[in-house]
């Protein structure tokens, strides 16, 4: 059974090799975009921290600035 | 109803939607991989080679309908001058380019079993290449123009001048005497696919809207949070 999925009448190769192809691809893509998303976060909670208190104020005060920073992994607020 | 596309609301939406939009994709790609690989029939001429259908088709359609997507976007950049339109066409080309590629690269392998040669300077094939360039052309004057208007105008121009390309990769195999075959998935006429092949070539299809999704979601996030990140310094 496994032999034959692998085999697949002697277009395993074409077969496996495009759904590999496609799988490492998704891969790619996912984590490439994925860094640089969480780049950004980090980016956007260093900056937010080394704001002065009157500033972090008036962004807490925005709703985007909380979101973004509610949902940056390494957030402490 | 515009209120919608403000950017504040839908990044509030994207960070909900963005782990169950990932959890439904897992979900649904091994059910398609499933159906794919192991479940669906092989067919009576083409053997198990009908297998690579189910990545290329839905790669092809995903990359054609992501540029349409795209050009018709930048008909109202150009028009309403909405930057909002600009942040969702610079966030879908990257999914739109990989499909696109994916689609040239297991087509070139499914050839190889099927017409005996990995590449043919056919309509269809050439017309596909011709819009991987088009989404290169976009992503790349993104990454040069250090103007942020002008990277707008110009990859807007870029979109709409490849939206003449769309129609020709569609009807290119009814047009010209091709080795690519003739759809057989079809919304106004008769399908000529069993449902058996149907199915799974559905649920791959589905997986990979949901990918493309993902996709765009993460990098609208990424956009929005970039605007922020600029907005930080002006307070």
């Amino acid at each position: 059974m496994i032999s034959e999925i692998l085999y697949m009448n002697g277009y395993g190769p074409y077969v496996w090799s495009s759904f590999i192809f496609t799988l490492v691809s998704f891969g790619i893509l996912y984590s490439v975009v994925k860094s640089q998303l969480t780049k950004e976060q980090k980016k956007f909670e260093a900056k937010f921290n080394s704001l002065c208190s009157d500033k972090i104020e008036l962004a807490n005060k925005q709703k985007t600035y909380r979101e973004i920073l509610t949902n940056t992994s390494t957030s402490n607020i | 109803m515009l209120n919608y596309f403000n950017p504040n609301n839908i990044l509030k939406i994207i960070n909900k939607l963005q782990k169950f939009v990932f959890a439904l994709f897992i979900i649904v790609l091994i059910i398609g991989l499933l159906e794919a690989l192991v479940l669906s029939p092989e067919d009576y001429k083409q053997s198990d080679s009908v297998r690579i259908m189910y990545v290329h088709v839905p790669s092809a359609w995903i990359s054609l309908g992501i540029f349409s997507f795209i050009s018709i976007l930048s008909f109202g950049i150009l028009i309403f001058k909405n930057k909002n339109f600009s942040l969702i066409t610079k966030s879908l080309a990257p999914s739109g380019f990989v499909f696109n590629i994916i689609a040239l690269v297991t087509g070139s392998i499914w050839g190889k079993p099927t017409w005996g040669t990995w590449w043919a300077w056919d309509a269809r094939i050439t017309s596909m290449l011709l819009l991987s360039l088009f989404y290169l052309m976009f992503i790349i004057t993104w990454r040069i123009t250090e103007n942020n208007d002008k990277a707008i105008k110009i990859s807007s121009y870029i979109a709409i001048l490849g939206l003449i390309n769309v129609p020709i990769i569609k009807f290119s195999v009814d047009w010209w005497n091709t080795l690519h075959q003739p759809a057989s998935v079809n919304i106004l006429s008769d399908t000529t696919i069993h449902s058996t092949m149907l199915i799974p070539l559905g649920i791959m299809t589905a997986a990979f809207v949901l990918f493309s999704l993902l996709i765009f979601l993460m990098k609208y996030n990424t956009e929005l949070i970039k605007i922020k990140n600029k907005g930080l310094d002006r307070l």
